[in-house]
This record gives structure tokens, sequence and C-alpha cells, in this order.
């Protein structure tokens, strides 16, 4: 797909340059430019693309759609709904609560909460940029059965009692709330939405990038593989405590976790670990604890680790 | 005309916020801004995500930090 690219990005460092190809900076060069334009091209075309599909498909609708769900079809559908939803850390509140008011059982606006973030657009162009549309179904693919079943087993663990603000169910069918946009708008709204994120993170990108780079270039291959882990037991858990942090620089770390894996560093761990970055937030904890008790975070943070930790040992096992 | 801007207290619901007024004071006439803060008075306009912006009782954007111009143009 990006043949094309890997061919000018060559001819412009080797030839315009005049870099060489054997040295360790030619080849540094090379992959940094290379890498850099694909990613940016794949950020803007599908944070394109997904910002243009969400104009058709807000959080209320997606309320209005779960209303009345059954429990398991309904923690499918909201997982599968977060992949489209527009959804930021701080709208939290307001969709728990609202979904509750909807008569949503918690179970499945967990599967929602732990689907949105995970499934966000930024990662997935970045995974498909840099690991190609396999590993990038793989990562949704999980994903989406970690939400599925997390909410799954905290609607069954009947926690409603922990959510401290009384939310009155109402009563009756719920209204749609209807914003009408022409497509013209709908273009309008995607580009600056998708110009606004571009803006925010493209720094992170040509770091995480350049490390990258650099790593690719200079660093040899046992190196990584000793120091990450490699296979020990401890890899996985490892690479998820790493993760938690980390949540607004997805779009950094992303790059330099494939130099990692193409050094040595298992796919399963890189897979957690990514997949701990996205779906354990801090910021959306601190959020959630103003109307969630403690004990209820923490069982959601405990079996969305324990579905991420599964994730990458049989990724480790298997591949 | 009552402007009214629906956030929990996040970044984007005060950018928001910032930007009904400076629409507003683009356009003639006394008209009202007000912040909507509490929890459960947002979810009395059905609204999930903030910030969202509601004019004369009817919700016209929800989830999204909108311009000057965009919300001129809701105003005018």
């Amino acid at each position: 797909m990006f043949d094309w690219l890997e061919y000018l990005s060559g001819v412009f460092i080797f030839e315009t340059l005049g870099l060489d190809k054997q040295t360790q900076i030619g080849e540094a060069a090379n992959f940094f430019l290379y890498d850099t334009i694909k990613i940016f091209i794949l950020l803007i075309g599908i944070i394109f693309i997904v910002s243009f599909l969400r104009t058709y498909f807000n959080t209320e609708k997606v309320r209005v759609y779960l209303q009345g769900k059954s429990e398991f079809s309904g923690n499918v559908l909201a997982s599968l709904f977060g992949i489209i939803t527009p959804f930021c850390s701080c709208s939290a509140i307001p969709l728990f609560l609202g979904f509750m008011q909807a008569r949503i059982p918690i179970g499945i606006t967990f599967s929602f909460l732990i689907s949105a973030p995970l499934n966000n657009e930024i990662a997935i162009a970045m995974l498909f940029g840099l690991f190609g549309w396999k590993i990038t179904s793989l990562y949704i693919g999980l994903g989406l059965s970690v939400a599925i079943f997390g909410g799954y087993i905290i609607g069954k663990m009947k926690l409603e009692k922990y959510v401290l603000i009384p939310v009155v169910p109402m009563t009756g069918e719920l209204e749609d709330v209807n914003i009408e946009l022409t497509i013209k708008e709908r273009i309008k709204e995607s580009w600056s939405y998708t110009s606004d994120i571009f803006k925010k993170i493209y720094l992170y990108v040509i770091a995480g990038v350049s490390v990258g780079a650099f790593i690719h270039g200079f660093i040899p291959a046992d190196f990584i593989a000793t120091y990450t882990g490699g296979n020990s037991w401890y890899a996985v858990p490892l690479a998820v405590l790493m993760g938690i942090p980390m949540y607004s620089n997805a779009a950094g770390i992303m790059p330099l976790v494939e130099v990692l894996t193409s050094k040595g560093m298992l796919l399963g761990t890189a897979l957690a670990f990514m997949m701990a970055v996205t779906a354990l937030s801090l910021p959306e904890a601190m959020i959630l604890k103003r109307i969630l008790h403690i004990k209820l975070i923490a069982i959601f943070f405990a079996i969305v680790s324990f579905g991420i930790l599964l994730v990458g040992y049989l990724f480790n096992v298997i591949l | 005309m009552k402007i009214e801007i629906l956030g929990t207290g996040c970044s984007k619901c005060k950018e928001l916020e910032i930007n009904a007024k400076k629409a507003v004071a683009q356009i003639d006439g006394f008209h009202e801004v007000r912040k909507v803060e509490d929890i459960i008075e947002i979810m009395k306009f059905n609204v999930v995500s903030t910030p969202a912006l509601v004019i004369d009782s009817i919700v016209k954007s929800t989830g999204k930090l909108l311009t000057t111009e965009e919300i001129l143009e809701m105003i005018k």
C-alpha cells in the first residue's frame, strides 16, 4: 500500500541527501522519514473517516439504541458502539448517569466505557500505520472481547450500590435529541476535528518515531529482547503496569512499541501494553471517582487488566 | 434568547462558555448565557455527552467544542 512512499523516501535520503544505505545514520533517517509520513497520512485519513461517520452517531443516539436491550446482546452492542462514538473522558459522568437514567444496566455501560477509549481513532490509525491491518483487526477484536466480557462480568456482580449519586430512572421511552446537519456541515466538522487532533499529536508522533528510528538504526536486536523481558512470565504484567499512566501519549508511544517488537519484544506483550495505554486511563478513573465508589472503580480496573493480561499471554503462547 | 452551556467543568466546557459569550457579544439585544454544571440538571436535557449547547431550551449540539463562528451561525 505504501511501496511508493518507501521508494520516494529511499530516493530522497540516499540519492538527494546522499546518505549511505549501509550506514546506521542512513538507515535511521530513511526509517524516520518513511514512518512519519506514512503515519501522518493514515492519521489524517482514518481520523477524518471516523469523525465523519461519527456525525451520524452521537452518544445520545447510542443511549436510545441500547435502551431495553437484554444483557449479553446489550454488552455486544455497547462494545460495538464504542468503536464509532466519540468519547472524551470528560463526558464519563453524564454518560454513566444518563445511561442509568435510561435503565441501561451498568454492565452494559461498562462495556461501552471500556470499548470507547480502547478503540479510539488515534490508536487504530497508529496501529494500522505501524503494524498493518492484521494486527489492527486483532487488536480491535480482542479489545471488543475484553469490553464485552468485562462489562458482562461487572453486570453479573450487581454493583449498582456503589454508584454514589441517586439516579431516578425515567419513565416511558427516551426521545432522541435530533440535530440535523447537511453533508457539507458534516465534512466541515470532521475536517476541523481532524486538524485539531492532528495539531495535538503530531509532535508526539515525530518524537516517538525519532526515538524509534534511533533504536532501529543503532541498537542491536538482542539488547531489546534481553531488557524487555523477552518471553519471561513477568513481561506482560509489567507492560500493563507501565501502560496505565501513559494514556495521553498513545500517539508517541506506539512507534516505540513497533520498533521494540521488530527487535525481539513479543507481540502479545506489545498488544497488552497498547491496550493498557488506551483502556486503563487514570484521568478517567479520577473523574469517575466523583460518582462511583472507589471499590467499583477498582473492580473495573482489575477486570480490564485481567482481560488484557489474558490477551497478552494468549498471544505470546500462540504466535 | 437564552443560551445554556451544559458541562461538568472540563476544559472543553469552559472553552465553549467563552466562545458562546464571544458570539453573544457580536449580536444585538439582551441575551442570557448560563452555565449548567449540576449533573442532575444536565441530565434533564437528555444529554449524555458534554459540552452541550442549548438555545431556548432546544439542544443544538452535544459532545463538541463549537467555535465562536459556529455559535454565531446558530444564534443569528
